[in-house]
């Protein structure tokens, strides 16, 4: 008993001594989650994109060939989806900042605590909510006669359908509060003085948004574009579900792996978003976006 | 800065890891070249059937293993249970490649695979070859159903016959007419049903183009729809190109179809006969599902026990039990298939059901090119010259843009 309460005490002594130990020992853990379960299941997966299978039994082939990368290339239909790929995203991202600069200025800006308070419950609500469900709900209102066409009857126009345009449109409304919550946040950080002061030198309110609101805001409006952005390149079932015919990058690794069976090419697909994410990333931090973050 | 270079240190530092290892990985193996016709591994055939293990890990379609937690009157899994004391844990399979990598796990005792399914479990090693005589109610299951190439390998059976089904070209009745007779209807490139045209997603929708084109372009000397070379493959893809066009949107989710066909977003495609009886049962629209004079793609599925099953007694009882008049009537009437046990039809509670679904319908059933997994050695005998299902869902791909 006695001897073991000593080591107790000498170990914490010694911990105690040792800073780097202390923090080691505590890092340790969390640190090997990271490395073999998240880290090592990335690389695993990029390991993968250069094996092929047998093209009798489907069985994984762990010989090393570029294949894979060869046919994503030189494919044209993989070009094409990339390029709709991006264009869905970058659409989505300019659809939601333009929706949700508004609401995040009236919501940080105008309303009273307690309306602003009730509006930021309102933007969370949808996040409760299932996204199938959310997703269902658009295809129902998009489908022939159905709420859109409805609404759209007295101006005498016709919804849009299922296809890429209603994955756009359902796609913004799914990660709209991933935009409004970092802009609200943004525009909370800015103090009124400065729009104060903006308009007493005798700027116009566009003018002051322009030369103040948005320069301050642009690590917000990037936080939120990098959500709404990858979360649109990684979707795959919103465009199943109101995307009439169309597909995006996401269904080929997707059809890959549950239909084709094709773990490696489906791999060397996954490339593709994390290359995107990578200039992404780098573009950003050029343009010091990442700086205030 | 300083942080910066740092994270792009570790960055590049991880590329040069994975490109690395990827290159030490090549020595490691090398590829078997297969021009020989492939070779079946050999898995030892059951001799007896001794008393059940007390447990029975199945994997299964949806609705094939009920046992009242979807309706209190359907049934058969508990009576199983009482019967036998195998203890059943069912795992549902989504799709047919689902249930590949489920029983290439080796967990599982039984599997009930479609044809696009059966053959990979057979060449993987899989499965086991089936002694039908240790099953009794094999001898009364529709004749028409043993032996053929999903479910047999040169004249043993891998498993027992469970219930089919066609792909039917469906039709809303009030907009499409004439009423078609022809898979014409879903692949004329100057189809009047522009944007309302419905198709099967997933690559082994390239079978239906292939039997359209077996029965229109005879040059291309198609013989069956499952073994294409690359000449005929490019064939269907040009034609199913085309009818991308007119495709409003593909469905892979049968209540995904219903919905479409209620709202009119689509008039016109594939379908399962369950669902043009869902449709119909809605009263939303008029439909029609009809057997072009091309003929028909389908399913058949098969119960297959696992080449290392754990429970192989209960797996034997249960491929008996399913295939049982009584309860192969339930489950045919609760999926909506045609039961493969002949005596099934008279148990089912609507009298008219067989009938319905062409149960015993020989001809019918005949006609239909059933679902089978494309290979690259080719399934009509030509040798190792055709093109296999990776090519076939990379084709998929390419077809939808």
């Amino acid at each position: 008993m006695d001897r073991h309460q000593g080591l107790t005490q000498r170990g914490s002594g010694w911990l105690h001594r040792h800073a780097n130990a202390r923090l080691l020992g505590l890092l340790s853990l969390p640190a090997a989650w990271l490395v073999l379960a998240y880290l090592g299941a990335l690389v695993a997966m990029l390991l993968a994109a250069f094996w092929t299978t047998n093209d009798f039994t489907g069985a994984i082939e762990h010989t090393t060939t570029l294949t894979n990368f060869t046919a994503l290339v030189t494919q044209p239909v993989y070009r094409t989806i990339a390029v709709r790929s991006l264009g869905v995203a970058a659409l989505v991202t300019l659809v939601d900042a333009v929706v949700a600069m508004p609401m995040a200025y009236y919501m940080a800006k105008v309303a009273s605590p307690r309306v602003r308070r009730m509006l930021l419950v309102a933007v969370l609500t949808p996040l409760w909510a299932s996204y199938l469900v959310k997703a269902y709900a658009w295809r129902v209102m998009l489908a022939n006669g159905g709420v859109i066409d409805w609404l759209l009857a007295p101006v005498g126009l016709h919804g849009p359908g299922y296809g890429l345009l209603a994955t756009v449109l359902t796609l913004s409304y799914l990660w709209l509060p991933f935009m409004v919550l970092p802009l609200f946040a943004g525009l909370e950080r800015i103090p009124d003085t400065l729009l104060e002061a903006s308009a007493d030198q005798g700027a116009r309110a566009g003018r002051t948004f322009r030369s103040i609101v948005l320069p301050l805001l642009y690590p917000a409006l990037f936080a939120g574009a990098l959500f709404t952005f990858s979360l649109s390149l990684g979707d795959y079932i919103t465009v199943k579900i109101v995307g009439g015919a169309t597909q995006l990058a996401s269904n080929v690794i997707y059809d890959n792996i549950t239909t084709g069976g094709n773990l490696p090419f489906a791999a060397a697909a996954a490339f593709f978003p994390i290359l995107v994410m990578v200039f992404f990333l780098v573009g950003a931090r050029r343009t010091g976006a990442l700086d205030e973050l | 800065m300083y942080g910066r270079h740092r994270t792009l240190a570790v960055m590049s530092g991880l590329v040069a890891s994975v490109l690395l290892a990827a290159g030490c990985g090549s020595s490691s193996s090398s590829s078997k070249s297969n021009n020989a016709a492939p070779a079946v591994p050999k898995v030892p055939l059951q001799k007896t059937v001794g008393p059940g293990e007390g447990q029975l890990d199945l994997v299964n379609w949806a609705g094939y293993a009920e046992d009242g937690t979807n309706d209190k009157t359907v049934d058969w899994v508990h009576p199983f249970e009482k019967a036998t004391g195998c203890k059943v844990n069912d795992k549902i399979g989504n799709t047919s490649d689902e249930m590949v990598t489920l029983m290439k796990s080796g967990q599982y005792d039984g599997v009930s695979a479609s044809g696009d399914a059966t053959l990979r479990l057979v060449y993987g090693g899989d499965v086991a070859p089936v002694a039908t005589a240790l099953v009794p109610n094999y001898a009364s299951i529709q004749p028409f159903l043993k032996d053929r190439p999903w479910n047999s390998v040169n004249g043993q059976m891998y498993g027992i016959p469970h219930g089919w089904g066609a792909n039917l070209l469906m039709y809303n009745a009030a907009s499409v007419r004439p009423a078609p007779t022809s898979w014409s209807a879903v692949f004329d490139p100057n189809s009047p049903y522009k944007g309302k045209v419905t198709a099967y997603d997933s690559p082994i929708y390239i079978a239906d183009a292939a039997l359209y084109l077996k029965a229109t372009k005879p040059d291309l000397k198609i013989t069956n729809p499952y073994a294409l070379d690359k000449t005929q493959l490019a064939a269907a893809v040009v034609l199913l190109k085309a009818q991308r066009k007119n495709v409003g949107e593909y469905w892979a989710d049968y209540t995904k179809e219903v919905q479409a066909f209620e709202s009119r977003n689509s008039v016109v495609g594939t379908t399962w006969q369950v669902i043009a009886n869902l449709v119909a049962a809605d009263k939303k629209v008029g439909v029609q599902a009809i057997t072009p004079k091309e003929g028909t793609t389908g399913w058949s599925d098969t119960w297959m026990i696992a080449a290392k099953a754990k429970h192989p007694n209960c797996m034997y009882k249960w491929m008996n039990w399913i295939t049982s008049a009584k309860v192969n009537a339930q489950v045919a009437e609760w999926f909506g298939e045609a039961p493969a046990q002949s005596l099934a039809c008279t148990e089912t509670a609507d009298k008219g059901f067989c009938t319905t679904y062409h149960a015993a319908d020989k001809a019918y059933s005949d006609a239909i090119a059933y679902w089978t997994t494309p290979t690259t050695h080719c399934l009509d005998g030509r040798g190792n010259i055709c093109t296999d299902y990776a090519a076939w869902t990379q084709a998929w791909t390419d077809i939808k843009g």
